[in-house]
């Protein structure tokens, strides 16, 4: 066995690899509850890939054969609804774990310099997840799936000279068809799920390259040799970490918070198979009751909703009484994230440390989100629409005063150390 | 952390009143209190299925051998009394109604079944196949409470009997306005009204039964998966004690 992998080191840094990223990686002994979800979304993530490919074994890309091939898959194949159903419980686990994570980075800093370039690319990967979970969805060809697909595309149709020609473009055909169909499937399952795993590579390497935040939003590189030996954790990490850097209040990735991880890991699956099991359509949330219709593009469902995790942004472009200025704003919410690192201008990462008023703003704007998500489900009413806009304005509002008052905020004093 | 939580909290309950909006004014639904373990019910089900509504509607993702299996029928049996459009037992049940023609014949194609329980509901169901009343402003000379305007006859009249709505006046700010109570039907059709009542829960419940043909193994399965992860779980928090042991 020693021999063997002497021998596979020579040719590949397979000790190493492991010793950088796992076993002498040093994480920051005081990881919450919060710091779950990354490794949450990566086991969603190989969940989805891995029954995306048996779902496509048996899944017909065709505006004919679509629907009855889910339904195929549903009733005639062994285990089918099974795959079927954590597939579509996937999608929508994906979401609430990486809006949490998002939340965990907007509470602790976790965007804050020198890691900007890793909210960076964590906020591709929820782009390149909203279109992949954007195409997914019109793969059913049900109702919701056709009408749904047909009210994004159109989005584009309000770009000034170039719309009508770009949604032509995108669906291939005059309104959704069997070729809007077929695209999607081939983006859906190579193109995008590709982009995805580079994407969550980058992610990583760049989280590895800087070192994980924590809570505290506390530093744990010191300069090197500014702490006493008896001082310094007694574990054995990579030379690479403490080469340049004394490292404090951390132990290795591998095996303590692989296995704490283990135990998050049990009770998310407790929730994640309680809907596969006994609430697959979440009340009509993760699921849509007409998406168990096959589409018919000469009968326009009632009230036409995007899936939940979309409905945020939908109900700011439904607030906005102008089609094109709408867009500007549902795309300006999500680039308004992307430059996050650059608006927040503070010093101090934690939340813990930082002035009342900025937690009164974070918590505004996490109301703001949920209640914008649950208004995106609502039929457009005159009383749903002045809420939907007044949340709209709190949600661009946390931005704008972040940027100010972030600058010379009356913050707390950090410690140097992680002492809890 | 603590202060942030609180404030979320504060500001989400301030503004759950506004939750409380959107009303539907239709016709309550009638709770269909449904047993797919009923055997002999799905089995009625399938029987009032197949003799009053696959004439016109499909149940095209549905296959008779699967059906009679799922509801205890033997393979036999099930092709000499239940199967009128298939030829092997493990065709889809299809019918021969030509989409295009029932378009015109109806005003629209009349609609597969094999999903309704999960694009309408139970309940609906349930309701909707006790509101048809008589309305001779409509081409088949019915309408239906929870489907206004509906293009489809009253199959089931020969077991209701003739259904009439029943009104009462009501006065809404300042005007009578007529509001809708119930069905009576005559009682001239061959169940009393709880005989067909009961046969309508049968017919839903077959029909809920259709939409997910897997729901009872899906459950049980679900059982089982419950207690792998309790015994993976607290093996998990075991180990993780274990290890934690060194850090603390």
């Amino acid at each position: 066995m020693k021999r063997l992998v002497a021998w596979i080191d020579e040719r590949i840094p397979m000790t190493k690899t492991w010793n950088i990223h796992l076993a002498q990686y040093p994480a920051p002994k005081n990881f919450n509850f919060w710091y779950l979800f990354g490794v949450l979304a990566m086991l969603v993530l190989v969940n989805q890939i891995l029954t995306g490919i048996w779902l496509t074994m048996n899944y017909v890309p065709s505006a004919e054969g679509a629907f009855a091939s889910v339904e195929y898959i549903m009733r005639d194949i062994d285990y089918g609804w099974l795959l079927r159903y954590m597939h579509s419980t996937g999608a929508s686990a994906f979401f609430v774990v990486v809006y949490l994570h998002m939340l965990r980075g907007m509470m602790y800093g976790s965007y804050q310099k020198p890691r900007e370039l890793l909210w960076v690319f964590g906020m591709l990967i929820f782009l390149v997840l909203m279109a992949e979970a954007f195409m997914g969805y019109l793969l059913p060809w049900g109702q919701m799936s056709y009408w749904g697909a047909q009210v994004i595309i159109s989005l584009f149709g309000a770009i000034p000279v170039i719309g009508d020609d770009l949604t032509l473009w995108i669906r291939g055909d005059y309104v959704i068809s069997g070729a809007t169909l077929n695209r999607f499937f081939a983006l859906h399952v190579i193109a995008l799920p590709l982009v995805l795993v580079i994407l969550v590579f980058l992610h990583i390497v760049a989280l590895h390259e800087v070192g994980s935040n924590n809570p505290e939003g506390i530093n744990i590189k010191k300069p090197k040799g500014s702490i006493p030996e008896e001082e310094k954790p007694k574990f054995k990490f990579h030379e690479r970490f403490t080469k340049k850097y004394d490292i404090v209040d951390a132990f290795p990735f591998f095996p303590y918070y692989v296995v704490k991880d283990l135990v998050g890991i049990g009770i998310f699956l407790f929730l994640f198979c309680y809907v596969i099991f006994f609430a697959p359509a979440m009340g009509g949330l993760f699921l849509e009751p007409p998406n168990f219709e096959a589409a018919n593009p000469l009968k326009t469902p009632d009230h036409i909703a995007p899936v939940w995790y979309f409905t945020p942004f939908y109900a700011i472009l439904r607030a906005v009484p102008d089609k094109l200025l709408g867009v500007i704003l549902m795309f300006g919410s999500i680039a308004a994230l992307f430059v996050l690192p650059w608006l927040d201008r503070g010093k101090v990462r934690s939340i813990r440390y930082r002035s009342g008023f900025h937690k009164v703003n974070l918590a505004v704007f996490v109301v703001s989100f949920v209640a914008l998500g649950y208004l995106g489900l609502k039929p457009a009413t005159e009383v749903y629409t002045l809420f939907a806009r007044i949340f709209t304005f709190l949600y661009f509002a946390f931005f704008v005063l972040l940027f100010f008052y972030s600058k010379n905020e009356n913050t707390k004093p950090v410690p140097e150390r992680i002492t809890k | 952390m603590k202060q942030f939580l609180k404030t979320t909290l504060l500001v989400a309950a301030s503004l759950w009143s506004v939750a409380s909006f959107a009303a539907d004014p239709t016709v309550p639904l009638d709770e269909a209190k449904i047993d797919l373990h009923d055997k002999a019910s799905l089995q009625r089900g399938a029987q009032l299925f197949m003799n009053y509504c696959l004439g016109c509607h499909s149940m095209q993702y549905q296959r008779y051998g699967r059906t009679f299996e799922d509801l205890g029928i033997p393979d036999d049996i099930g092709m000499a009394n239940l199967q009128f459009t298939g030829e092997k037992v493990g065709d889809l049940i299809t019918n021969a109604m030509p989409t295009e023609a029932a378009g015109n014949w109806f005003g629209t194609a009349a609609p597969d079944l094999t999903l309704v329980s999960r694009v309408r509901g139970a309940d609906w169901i349930y309701t909707y196949l006790r509101t048809f009343y008589v309305d001779e402003s409509r081409p088949f000379g019915v309408n239906n409470a929870v489907f206004p305007n509906v293009g489809m006859p009253h199959v089931l009249q020969e077991l209701q009997g003739v259904p009439r709505k029943t009104t009462e006046e009501h006065m809404v700010d300042g005007e009578m306005t007529e509001r809708y109570v119930g069905i009576k039907t005559d009682g001239s059709g061959m169940l009393t009204p709880s005989e067909y009542d009961q046969a309508m829960l049968d017919l839903t419940n077959f029909l809920v039964y259709t939409g997910e043909p897997m729901l009872l193994q899906q459950r049980r399965m679900g059982w089982y998966v419950f207690g792998f992860l309790l015994v993976f779980t607290i093996f998990a928090w075991l180990l993780k004690r274990e290890f934690f042991k060194d850090v603390k």
